[in-house]
């Protein structure tokens, strides 16, 4: 029964290196080297990130719980983030800002420079300074830092669901996006850009 | 001739998105399936500052005052980890599918609304703002969000929430920069 191995094994390793080669491959096949395609989300003429990003995540947590029902993985020894509460929020909210600013996030920065964009490179640059600065003045925030732990706690649990019936919801939800923002998508198509 | 010619180097259309979302969610399953972890892009980086901090300023990691502290404890190597293997691997990736769909090209890209070096100044602010974010985060949009979603944690899907919602917040007021 999976997990097979353990992350700090060297088999790990190898299997990360294929995994990130798969990663890179689809960010890139899917238009995720594009800064102008990507900020396409916040103004509504390209929808492509929201719609690879749910489809991935619907599509990862639909095979997850099958292959729980199948014996074949045990969902007790996946990792599961923790949940800061201040942290997550402050966290997230700066990532929104930093995305609509640079038009990337880490993933697809690297695997735009990879295809020679500069402005992917600059934006990883921007990045690694960001995160010098964050441990240069880390003691100012580190009680913020490790305020609020709820430990690896799942949404249908916070929310007070069953697992099934939010993964139903999540799922429809997600649709009803595509569907919304395929129609949106078509409205502004007289914008329409090449990248 | 000229025609052929012509295709050769016109870049190939994109990948269908949700055809490259259901590929996508699989090589999550399958991670979390061998590894018991998802993805991650911001994790080598972190890694990577804080190998350098160990080399050129070891009183400081090593110590509480550090945020790396954690990953040079008891003189760990911070780059032995399945995290650095996995960004190397999305660089190999990113190429094969530029070289195969004929992207591969060295460009500033940015809207003819704005300058190269407009473009050029907000990926740094940008790029230094999402690592902040992402270090608060703990993970980036695949680390924290991608996975967290996947595994249905709650830190995952505030994280996304919240990159998603102020993105839009802000949206408005930096406009000029793409439209």
């Amino acid at each position: 029964m999976g997990p097979l191995f353990n992350a700090s094994d060297e088999w790990s390793f190898v299997i990360a290196l294929v995994i990130g080669i798969a990663f890179g491959y689809l960010l890139e096949s899917a238009g995720f080297s594009s800064s102008r395609k990507l900020a396409g989300v916040f103004y509504g003429y390209d929808f492509v990130v929201l719609q690879v990003f749910f489809t991935a995540a619907i599509t990862a947590a639909i095979g997850l719980l099958f292959f729980e029902y199948f014996g074949w993985i045990d969902l007790s020894d996946i990792w599961v983030n923790r949940f800061y509460t201040g942290s997550a929020i402050l966290g997230g909210a700066l990532m929104g800002i930093g995305f609509v600013i640079g038009g990337f996030c880490p993933g697809t920065s690297a695997c735009a420079s990879a295809i020679g964009k500069i402005d992917a490179m600059l934006f990883l640059g921007g990045f690694i300074i960001g995160v010098i600065l964050f441990d240069a003045f880390y003691p100012l925030y580190a009680g913020f830092y490790k305020a609020g732990n709820q430990g690896p706690v799942k949404i249908y649990e916070s929310l007070g669901m069953d697992r099934e019936v939010f993964l139903l919801l999540f799922v429809i939800v997600a649709i009803a996006s595509f569907v919304a923002t395929g129609y949106i998508q078509q409205k502004i198509s007289h914008k329409s850009k090449k990248y | 001739m000229e025609e052929i010619k012509v295709q050769q180097h016109t870049p190939r259309k994109y990948m269908n998105p949700y055809l490259a979302g259901v590929l996508l969610g699989l090589v999550i399953l399958f991670s979390f399936y061998l590894t018991r972890e998802g993805l991650g892009a911001s994790g080598a980086f972190k890694r990577g500052v804080a190998k350098v901090e160990q080399i050129i300023i070891p009183a400081h990691v090593n110590s509480e005052k550090s945020a790396f502290y954690h990953y040079v404890k008891n003189g760990e190597d911070p780059l032995k980890n399945r995290l650095v293997y996995m960004i190397i691997g999305v660089f190999i990736g990113g190429f094969l599918s530029g070289a195969i769909n004929h992207r591969l090209k060295l460009k500033l890209e940015h809207s003819p609304k704005i300058t190269s070096k407009t473009r050029a100044i907000a990926a740094v602010i940008g790029g230094a703002i999402f690592g902040i974010g992402s270090a608060f985060g703990r993970g980036c949009t695949s680390g924290a969000g991608l996975d967290g979603m996947a595994v249905l944690a709650t830190s995952g899907f505030v994280v996304v929430g919240m990159i998603f919602g102020v993105g839009y917040l802000v949206a408005w007021f930096f406009r000029k920069l793409w439209i």
